[in-house]
């Protein structure tokens, strides 16, 4: 005959079990109910390795309607292609930032920087840059002088410059400035000189 | 024509029931007497004598309304794929069309009826309608419908009014529905139309079509129809067009049962000539028009009776001719002025309900009157809400020949004006002839457009406007060969509505008229 304290002993072990069960079960089905919180799959850019420089940033004052040279200090790599990307992506962190004189959406990047000789370079900004881009022809053009003032003055050599939006050419940049064309740095310094002046 | 040979025997038929009325009734009087002279049949022969004339007057009523039925009401759909047309049923008080049908030149279709449900798939696609249900499933997504879904014999039929919302969830772009007239664009197909007087020949009317054109011409008294069955012709800014000239006064334009008409109000006899691969339709009195047909093609130009919808001696047909090229161009413009963005493209959101598209054209209307009031003949480009794309804009505006080009745009930032001239590197001076390279076009005339925003920019500052001068890669610029110039406006303080201010835009039209007027001279020589 079982004695009685293992029967007692087993029947507390039993409860025991069946209780962890169904608080296992509730669990899950909590965690399951639990919205899922959305995350930023973006991959995160290599930091930067190299020495601070001082690099020239032509930025542009939509209040105005100006571009006004202006240096920052960046950590800058050696490689001509990450150069260029690292001075665009410190325009444009200055131009997300809340107190911008010229905001761009949020989201907006620089995907990538080609640079194809002789004196070619590409610009492949993302989406988000160009689909919430204000639209207007000076708001645009302050833009597109902004990025391609300020490659062309820390990247010597380039001559020209095209601008993809996701990797693909787009007829402009949101409705008005012509992103199907090449620019002419020549013709982009013209518009910068004339862009610095309030006339 | 169906119409004509309707009327013919319409008033055949009224005319032999109109004359067998009375010999009916005098046959009817005397045999509904009896022989003993009782009037008995008195009450029953009133009766039958006033069911008789019920019935004569009923019948011609009945026989012309019949005779009278519309014609088979159709659905004309233009499509970059195909241009085809469908029969439109009528189920209910409202009008249908076969979805599957009108799908099937667009693309791969099939269909198949499970029960109740009928299920279409388009490429990749799927729809779900249910019998009898205003709703229905296009890729997953619900879709309304104006009224009930109709099938039969396995044929899915869905509300005429449906399709604006319907086709784009299938098609993946745009669709139009001029619903009245039977009209369905896909995507941008549409093909707009200027109408002028010749300058130097009043009698001459040029009609520019931004596509190739071949409609039917037919003549009336004292009207010429020319009528498009197969080119998806749109409306201009407003239907009714009026004319500089005695003999050409007016045209109309109109829109029914899937085709588009131009009727142009004429005091003389026309014919139609075809230029610029049908582009160019130009109506002149048909001795000018043999002649100058025979001046500019010489024999090889034929010149071809078409046919006439109303073949009758007083009513001379028309006649076309393809391709011989009009002896004189259309009027010519000094100034084109084109309304930036329409359509789809409404331009910047200058606030919630100002789109910078209704700008530009009000604006662009007030600058032609402005620029007119000065002796100075101006096109508007975009005269109504039409897309038209950057290489149209440039395609029209270099085919006028004008001497300068103005754009039009607005925007909310920023204060006063900004003139613009195409952001071109220096032109090169090799000679081509008369070829250019489509995207340099406007560098050889860049010299003339800063003289021309230089003018502008003068009067503006006169009257104490904030103005700028820059270069902007903007297009159409680039692909103008003569002086061009944008102008974006905007709003004199801080205050965007002020853009829609009938006194700013006066003083702003105003001020760019006098600029191109000083100028006028300096434009005209590079004309």
């Amino acid at each position: 005959m079982i004695p009685r304290h293992f029967v007692i002993a087993l029947s507390i072990l039993l409860a025991a079990v069946l209780g962890m069960s169904i608080y296992a079960w509730h669990m899950r089905g909590r965690a399951a109910a639990t919205p899922v919180v959305p995350t930023d799959t973006r991959p995160v850019v290599a930091p930067v390795a190299g020495s601070t420089e001082s690099v020239a940033l032509f930025v542009a004052y939509d209040d105005i309607g100006i571009l006004r040279a202006q240096s920052a200090q960046i950590p800058m790599p050696s490689v001509r292609q990450q150069r260029a990307e690292e001075v665009l992506r410190a325009l444009i962190a200055l131009y997300l930032d809340k107190s911008s004189p010229h905001s761009l959406p949020p989201g907006s990047d620089i995907r990538s920087v080609y640079l194809v000789d002789p004196g070619l370079a590409v610009i492949d900004v993302d989406a988000a840059l160009a689909d919430g881009h204000r639209s207007g022809v000076l708001a645009e053009e302050l833009t597109i002088a902004s990025l391609i003032q300020t490659l062309s003055a820390n990247i010597p050599g380039i001559q020209k410059v095209k601008i993809l939006v996701e990797g693909k050419q787009r007829d402009t940049l949101a409705g008005h400035a012509d992103l199907s064309n090449f620019f002419d740095v020549s013709a982009v310094n013209q518009l910068t000189s004339q862009l610095q002046s309030i006339q | 024509m169906p119409s004509i040979s309707r009327r013919i025997p319409r008033r055949a038929l009224v005319g032999t029931v109109a004359q067998t009325w009375p010999e009916r009734s005098r046959r009817g009087g005397p045999a509904g007497r009896s022989p003993a002279g009782c009037d008995c049949s008195r009450p029953f022969r009133l009766a039958s004598r006033e069911l008789r004339l019920l019935f004569c007057l009923t019948l011609p009523l009945f026989v012309s309304t019949s005779l009278a039925t519309p014609p088979e009401k159709r659905l004309s759909i233009y499509s970059t794929a195909a241009t085809y047309s469908l029969p439109v049923v009528q189920r209910q008080g409202r009008d249908y069309v076969g979805l599957l049908e009108l799908l099937d030149p667009l693309g791969t279709v099939s269909a198949k009826a499970d029960g109740p449900r009928w299920r279409l798939h388009f490429n990749n696609v799927l729809g779900e309608f249910t019998i009898d249900k205003n709703h229905a499933r296009v890729q997953g997504r619900d879709a309304d419908l104006s009224a009930k879904f109709i099938l039969e014999n396995g044929r899915g039929l869905v509300p005429l009014a449906s399709l604006n919302s319907l086709l784009p969830r299938f098609l993946g772009g745009p669709a139009t529905l001029h619903e009245e007239s039977g009209r369905l664009f896909i995507g941008s197909v549409a093909t707009h139309f200027t109408a002028s007087v010749a300058a130097d020949d009043p009698s001459r009317l040029v009609f520019q079509f931004t596509a190739p054109v071949n409609p039917s011409v037919a003549t009336e008294p004292g009207k010429v129809r020319m009528t498009f069955n197969h080119e998806p012709v749109i409306a201009p800014a407003s239907p009714t067009l009026t004319f500089s000239s005695q003999l050409i006064p007016s045209a109309v334009y109109s829109e029914s049962n899937g085709a588009a008409e131009i009727i142009v109000t004429t005091t003389v006899p026309l014919m139609a000539a075809f230029s610029k691969d049908g582009r160019t339709v130009t109506l002149a009195p048909a001795k000018s028009q043999t002649a100058a047909t025979a001046a500019t093609a010489g024999s090889a130009t034929a010149v071809v009776p078409t046919t006439p919808a109303v073949p009758s001696p007083q009513n001379p047909p028309v006649q076309q001719s393809q391709p011989p090229a009009p002896a004189s161009a259309p009027r010519r413009y000094f100034a084109v002025v084109d309304a930036s963005h329409g359509g789809a493209d409404r331009g910047e959101a200058l606030s919630t309900t100002m789109a910078e598209k209704d700008v530009t054209l009000a604006f662009a209307r007030l600058l032609r009157q402005e620029l007119e009031s000065r002796g100075i003949p101006t096109l508007v480009l975009r005269d109504s809400d039409a897309t038209l794309s950057v290489d149209d804009r440039a395609f029209f505006a270099n085919s006028t020949h004008a001497a300068v080009y103005i754009a039009l745009h607005a925007a909310s930032s920023g204060h006063g004006i900004r003139l613009y001239t195409a952001m071109l590197p220096p032109s090169d001076t090799e000679d081509r002839g008369p070829f250019r390279p489509w995207s340099t076009a406007q560098s050889p005339s860049i010299p003339l457009s800063q003289v021309t925003v230089a003018a502008i920019a003068e009067t503006l500052k006169r009257i104490q406007v904030p103005v700028r001068t820059l270069i902007a890669p903007l297009r159409p610029l680039n692909n103008i060969v003569t002086a061009a110039i944008a102008v974006e406006v905007a709003p004199p303080a801080s205050d965007v509505s002020a853009l829609n201010s009938p006194d700013y835009q006066q003083l702003i039209a105003g001020a760019i008229a006098n600029g191109i007027f000083a100028i006028r001279s300096q434009l005209g020589a590079g004309q």
